[in-house]
């Protein structure tokens, strides 16, 4: 008579939150840091944003549909990734470069490892590296520089290579930063697209984080111990306070921090693994910074941090309920039989 | 001090429906079901023949060993069958069916006892064996075991009255309308247990319950009323103790071993009925409700009837169920035949529409670990999921599978909308399937 009742294992509810719904807060979180970049590198801003998400969405609807696997376009998390790819780049990247990138991301990193939650790199710091090598980049300098200005070449904002630390600070700046915390904060300095406001950029974190979509475990972890590092030991004759917020503000630490090393496929889910997560994070910027004079440390840190999520993931694994830590039995643990 | 148990969730409650609503007492049905099998332990034993005559509390079934719940008719009447048919939990188990003459005579056994400072804790452990008293949480562990098991060994006695699923509210106007067996369960219990401390432990949703209660305890009391934020799974047993003593009962324990005894409030009233009246468990407090209901009740329901009967008496559907529960929406189990009978631990039924069932579940993790903040065992469901499906049962046992309560907070969370408890369950089974002599020490 009840052949129509449904059966199935509890729970028989579930939250608001989905994937899509998560995916869509990042959209908006990223959407700060972005308007941003419109207001001081102009028009091309839109447009690189526009080829980079249209050509993920491409080329997951397409992969997917070649190998006939099911459709995912509407999970938004390709839309995400060419955000988010987009915001790694600087403002001169060609369009055919944006492209390539949204290919490697998409189909190399994400959908040959199994699609979304599978991959263990992010895809957009990846296809960044990649291209890098495409251009056979040793900083931002070449070729990316060459067409650098924007669609209509009014941008007075230029994204040249940031020395972060190690000499060429003294040389190029004379043991001064070369732009006040101000413009630091607000974003009127040149970088990647998606890095340059510090203060927008925080202002996505802070939004991501009201909406529970990130925990404050890794982005804190990251920057804290790049703000200690930096502040301990100061390089190229800066004062050590500037020298940190110099640091924090003026490469893609933020952006790093925040959206990056807290993406869910490539990061740990333990607590105790994010937090480990972001402080390798931030020593590994602070030592690429210093001793590799590379600027996209933040970039490659993550990347290498990626590779061992798992591990820290098994280290980081919470203490077994019913079960202390360290030590034996202490009160409430232990058996007490009369 | 109030402690706080990891993880959990908070399902918006949906307690509004019932919580104003007196509870109202069903008539005994036409025919009752009561299956042999009501409680975790051995199954009974019927102990009446087909066409004998029974009367209201007349014992039914019952069985010799050491970990089970005698079961009591709730009716009148005349024994119809004794054969299989369809248990709430799934399948069918064996029942006796008692047909309902309307007289509502009592059995000779059922007269008052005296009361719980009179008699000695023998004396109550042994009413608490005959009236089959089970645990009414949902659990339906046999009350006089866990009485046995704890007796000795507690310095805590909690009152489990937090009533953590959404929907629920038979404790909720059990402990309004009728505080005093609540507490004169509590005193039986401390009788008992002998414990150092009393806790009634509340959900800072029912603050008029533990209002009713402390008006009803003498000025002077040492029982505590402790009033727990509202957080699934706070009713928990483990989560619970944790709560309110900070201690942890260790993996494959008892909550004795912690030196804490956990019983529901509803277990407690139904404790001093059974001392006050002789009664047994023959009825308990039901809630229907759920958005196919025409009318959401709490309802006094004799235990044994079909499951159909108690949606009709309250008006029946409002539209067709598309799915009906027994229990709450976190831990229920779905119905597929409503002539299944109500047992003793079921504290709700619930029955919702087409288009107020959850979505359905995908397949796609995102790996974003929510489930590992949800679980209140600390355990990474995400990684459990995986191993689980790719049948790595070592892992799935280092993974420590066996300590998951299979709560729902994981699934709850999850954005990707994984079966992940259903996913456990069937780890838990393979776990057991598995050749002996394959497990990893």
């Amino acid at each position: 008579m009840d052949e129509q009742l449904t059966v199935s294992s509890s729970p028989h509810i579930r939250a608001d939150d989905n994937t899509r719904s998560i995916m869509t807060d990042m959209l908006i979180a990223l959407f700060f840091p972005l308007a941003v970049a419109f207001y001081f590198f102009g028009i091309r801003v839109l447009t690189l944003t526009c080829v980079s998400v249209l050509c993920c969405i491409l080329f997951e609807y397409a992969y997917r549909k070649l190998l006939k696997k099911t459709r995912s376009i509407g999970d938004m998390s390709a839309a995400v990734t060419g955000v988010l790819l987009v915001s790694v780049l600087p403002p001169s990247t060609p369009y055919w470069m944006v492209a390539l990138g949204a290919f490697f991301a998409v189909v190399v990193v994400k959908q040959l490892y199994g699609g979304l939650g599978k991959n263990f790199l992010n895809p957009a710091l990846a296809a960044r590296a990649f291209l890098g090598g495409v251009a056979s980049l040793s900083s931002f300098a070449e070729p990316l520089l060459e067409n650098r200005f924007d669609l209509f070449g009014s941008a007075d904002a230029v994204a040249a290579a940031t020395p972060l630390a190690g000499e060429s600070l003294e040389k190029l700046y004379g043991g001064v930063t070369p732009f006040t915390w101000q413009d630091m904060f607000l974003g009127q300095i040149p970088g990647s697209i998606g890095e340059v406001s510090a203060a927008l950029l925080l202002l996505g974190g802070l939004y991501l984080l009201i909406r529970k979509v990130i925990t404050l475990r890794i982005p804190l972890a990251f920057i804290g111990t790049v703000a200690l590092l930096t502040f301990l030991f100061p390089r190229g004759g800066v004062a050590r306070l500037d020298f940190m917020v110099y640091n924090l503000l003026a490469g893609g630490l933020i952006l790093g921090a925040v959206f990056m090393a807290t993406d869910y496929s490539t990061s740990p889910v333990t607590p105790r693994g994010q937090w480990l997560f972001g402080i390798g994070c931030g020593l590994l910027t602070v030592f690429m910074r210093y001793f590799a004079a590379m600027p996209e440390g933040v970039c490659y840190s993550i990347l290498l941090m990626n590779t061992v999520v798992w591990t820290l993931d098994k280290v980081g694994r919470p203490r077994r309920f019913g079960v202390r830590l360290f030590g034996k039995k202490k009160e409430g643990s232990g058996a007490s039989r009369a | 001090m109030i402690h706080r148990f990891r993880g959990g969730t908070h399902p918006e409650d949906k307690k509004d429906a019932t919580r104003h609503k007196p509870v109202e007492t069903l008539p005994p049905p036409q025919k009752v079901v009561l299956p042999m099998s009501m409680h975790i332990g051995a199954p009974c034993e019927p102990v009446v023949r087909p066409e004998q005559e029974v009367f209201v509390g007349q014992l039914v079934a019952d069985s010799a060993a050491q970990v089970s719940a005698p079961i009591h008719s709730p009716v009148s009447g005349k024994v119809l069958a004794i054969d299989q048919f369809p248990h709430p939990n799934g399948g069918k188990v064996k029942s006796v069916v008692i047909e309902n003459d309307g007289r509502d005579i009592p059995h000779e056994s059922v007269r008052p006892k005296g009361s719980a400072e009179a008699l000695t804790p023998d004396q109550l452990l042994r009413i608490v064996r005959e009236a089959g008293l089970v645990g009414l949480g949902g659990a339906a562990f046999p009350t006089h075991v866990k009485i046995l098991s704890a007796r000795g060994k507690c310095d805590t006695l909690i009152l489990n009255a937090a009533e953590c699923e959404p929907y629920i509210t038979a404790d909720h106007r059990l402990m309004l309308e009728a505080p005093e067996e609540v507490i004169g369960g509590l005193r039986a219990l401390i009788k008992l247990l002998e414990p150092k401390r009393t806790v009634i432990a509340v959900e800072s949703n029912k603050r008029d319950a533990a209002e009713t209660l402390r008006r009803t305890l003498p000025g002077k009391t040492d029982i505590e009323l402790v009033v727990l934020r509202t957080r699934y799974p706070q009713g928990a047993e483990k989560q619970l103790i944790k709560s309110i003593t900070g201690r942890e009962v260790p993996p494959g324990k008892l909550p004795a071993d912690v030196r804490c005894a956990v019983f529901n409030a509803a277990t407690a009233a139904a404790l001093h009925r059974a001392v006050t009246t002789g009664m047994p468990l023959t009825r308990r407090i039901v809630t229907i409700t759920g958005s196919a209901v025409a009318n959401a009740k709490n309802l006094s329901v004799p235990i044994g009837t079909p499951i159909i009967d108690v949606f009709n008496a309250t008006g029946g559907f409002r539209e067709k169920p598309a799915k009906v529960l027994t229990g709450g929406p976190m831990m229920g189990v779905a119905q597929y035949d409503l002539t299944a009978p109500l047992v003793k631990s079921c504290n709700a039924l619930l029955a919702f529409a087409e288009d107020d069932m959850p979505p359905s579940g995908g397949d796609i993790c995102i790996r974003c670990g929510r489930c590992v903040r949800a679980c209140p065992m600390n355990l990474l469901p995400v990684y459990m999921y995986m191993n689980e499906r790719k049948n790595r049962l070592t892992e799935l046992e280092a993974l420590r599978l066996s300590d998951c309560i299979e709560c729902g907070s994981c699934s709850f969370v999850c954005p990707g909308r994984l079966h992940l408890v259903h996913s456990f369950r069937t780890g838990k089974q393979k776990l057991r399937d598995r050749p002996t002599g394959s497990e990893v020490k």
